[in-house]
């Protein structure tokens, strides 16, 4: 079957066509709003010949997270993709995957934790496995989140990184908003990334181990490396998304920039709230004020240089945060991370950060605007302002 | 005195860290050398942990993955649909666990590989309690038995996984221990030859958490059987029962006067006891009689 240059996709059928484009072998996923068309649309590819993988439909997210890591561990792609509640079933093996530096890729679609329970579009499921030891990205659009899936594979499977990346994008927002979407051929896939066939893997002819008790000192070193290789990601990571480039023509960079060219301020968003900013940026722009917008599209690790390098000199930093973190400062951990990023920087800007959106409440030009003329009259606060 | 010859390929080696006169070693050696080494394993928490030994040794010569401890039966299943992938679905993928990641957190993830029947092998060492961590109960430990966790004695009956396991139709699921030594080995033989969800729950009487002498393992599991508490048989396809050895007549008082565990028992909880275990077996016989695998 061949596929079609261009399609009218949703996020979550985007999201399938990046993995079926990475050819995973085994894919283990458990269904749940707003995630589970991607899973059916990665079985209907089986079905049509597109795919040859092995599917497993576990009991819970948790029983398939642990099939994924083994399965990584065993020398396979793996897929799944999760939301909300199932990510944090997951969270104890979230860790675990990266302790066991097993490059899998998941998609995560951003909804409410409850309770209460709800269905809309929240980073907070995410956000709040910041420290678990996976790659994160923050994607806006169903094109964006075909190609950072692929760009995940190629980061994540780097032999100098071994970690598992998740990229997330928001319930309905994107998971199920219809837009047309490029696709590339099998072949430019094949050319971007190569098979995965890791050295070490579990293998009785390899007779390797992996995971037993250690002493204290092992430990150390374990966590120490891990932690060296998410330093090496954004390198690698801006590495990917250039040859995606070459290969496609579409870039991203992992931190966007927007208009920040002569902005004395800039807006900081992840995921939606970027292209709502974008208009909120032209609007200002052209009534004269100097605002620009950067979206942080790769959160972990977190763009701690590029962003002080980007800042330094600006005025004011608006921070719009869609996930919140309750006795952080006010609760927003975009605005914990930014701050704690420009601590210590000469000519670091004033840093105001709004809980904006969160709960899936929509975000308008005409609020960004809001918040931003606000943020110009009143001093900046170390706690964060729930600002919708 | 009958002496067992019994054809091994050497996989589990000394040097392993379990308590002296474990029962647990032994059923570990004929599982893991009856396997051979085109086997890999799972091991979640368990006594199986130190069994094997810290990094960078190992008691075993296959690889091992240490996975969590509610995930075998998935992580398992996950190394065997990776390894057919790979197109080396010959490889035996064992998962070995005690009762507490089996009978408790690890039975979510057991129901859905035993409904999927995918193929594995799971050896659940049932040890009756959570003896790695210093003894404290399972859905595993019998009525009246004292663990720290219920120090005035269990009040709620053994959970029976094998019935549990039946009822999702797996291929193959059986009672064994190391007092039946060569019930045991026919039974390892026969499931290696099988696919699909196999098990075998091994009764480990556990000398510290149980309260018994460091010799007397063997005499434990001998008991067990003989007075009826843990009989031997096999389950095949949810319908084939096979006995392979019940209760000789003894009172189940022979076998829990000589553990700790049952010492604050009054005369009338053991003859509950013997009340329970008298019930089970009579259901147990019924079950065989109307689902034979001879039949």
């Amino acid at each position: 079957m061949k596929l079609k240059d261009a399609m009218l996709l949703t996020g979550n059928h985007a999201a399938a066509y990046g993995a079926m484009l990475a050819q995973p072998k085994v894919m283990p996923i458990y269904p749940i709003t707003p995630q589970t068309p991607v899973a059916e649309k990665l079985t209907e590819f089986q079905l049509q010949g597109l795919l040859d993988a092995e599917f497993i439909t576990p009991e819970s997210e948790h029983s398939a997270m642990a099939a994924c890591i083994s399965a990584s561990l065993t020398g396979v792609r793996v897929f799944t993709a999760t939301s909300s509640q199932g990510l944090m079933l997951m969270h104890e093996l979230l860790h675990f995957a990266s302790g066991a530096r097993t490059p899998i890729v998941m998609v995560n679609a951003n909804r409410t934790v409850a309770s209460p329970w709800g269905f809309w579009a929240d980073h907070t499921d995410s956000l709040s496995q910041r420290d678990t030891g996976w790659l994160q990205y923050y994607v806006e659009n169903p094109q964006e989140a075909l190609d950072t899936v692929l760009q995940a594979y190629k980061t994540a499977e780097n032999p100098s990184v071994l970690l598992p990346a998740m990229i997330s994008y928001e319930a309905f927002y994107v998971s199920h908003s219809l837009e047309v979407v490029e696709i590339p051929s099998q072949e430019a896939v094949d050319s971007y990334l190569p098979p995965f066939d890791p050295e070490l893997r579990f293998d009785p002819e390899q007779g390797r181990s992996f995971g037993n008790v250690v002493s204290q000192e092992l430990y150390y070193r374990h966590r120490k490396q891990l932690s060296q290789a998410m330093d090496k990601v954004f390198a690698i990571a801006k590495d990917a998304d250039e040859k995606w480039k070459e290969l496609t023509g579409r870039t991203y960079g992992l931190v966007e920039r927007y208009k920040c060219e002569n902005a004395q301020h800039i807006i900081i968003a992840m995921g939606t709230i970027s292209g709502t900013a974008r208009a909120a940026v032209d609007k200002m722009q052209s009534d004269g004020i100097p605002v620009g917008l950067m979206k942080i599209r790769l959160f972990r690790p977190f763009p701690v240089d590029k962003l002080r390098q980007e800042l330094a000199g600006r005025d004011k930093v608006i921070i719009l945060d869609r996930g919140s973190s309750p006795g952080t400062g006010g609760g927003s951990v975009l605005h914990q991370e930014v701050k704690s990023s420009l601590y210590g920087l000469k000519n670091a800007p004033e840093v105001y950060g709004y809980l904006a959106g969160v709960g899936g409440t929509n975000i308008t030009p005409e609020k960004i605007e809001d918040l931003v003329k606000r943020s110009l009259k009143e001093k900046s606060t170390t706690k964060s302002i729930w600002g919708w | 005195m009958k002496h067992y010859e019994i054809a091994e390929e050497k996989v589990f080696l000394p040097g392993h860290g379990a308590c002296p006169g474990c029962a647990m070693a032994l059923a570990l050696r004929y599982v893991l050398n009856i396997f051979g080494r085109n086997s890999v394993a799972v091991i979640p928490p368990s006594c199986m942990g130190p069994m094997m030994g810290a990094q960078p040794y190992s008691s075993m010569l296959i690889p091992i993955f240490h996975n969590s401890f509610e995930s075998s039966a998935s992580s398992a299943a996950g190394i065997k649909r990776a390894l057919r992938a790979r197109d080396r679905d010959d490889v035996n993928v064992l998962a070995l666990a005690g009762d507490g990641g089996t009978y408790d957190i690890g039975l979510q993830a057991l129901s859905s590989v035993a409904e999927h029947n995918e193929d594995i092998v799971y050896i659940c060492m049932d040890n009756e309690g959570y003896m790695n961590t210093g003894t404290q109960k399972s859905s595993s430990t019998p009525r009246h038995a004292y663990t720290t966790s219920t120090p005035g004695g269990k009040e709620s009956r053994k959970k029976n996984l094998v019935e549990i396991m039946a009822a999702h139709h797996v291929p193959y699921v059986a009672t064994a221990n190391i007092g039946y030594l060569d019930d045991f080995v026919t039974k390892i033989h026969k499931i290696k030859d099988m696919k699909g969800t196999r098990m075998i729950i091994v009764l480990i009487p556990c000398i510290d958490g149980w309260g018994f002498p460091g010799d007397a393992a063997a005499t434990m599991s001998r008991l067990a059987v003989q007075t009826g508490v843990f009989p031997l048989y096999e389950v095949e396809d949810g319908t084939k029962y096979t006995i392979n050895h019940g209760p000789e007549g003894l009172p189940v008082e022979t076998y829990i006067s000589r553990q700790r565990r049952y010492r604050h028992l009054t005369a009338e909880q053991v003859s509950e006891i013997q009340k329970e275990v008298d019930e089970n077996w009579a259901k147990l016989e019924g079950m065989a009689n109307l689902f034979s695998a001879t039949m």
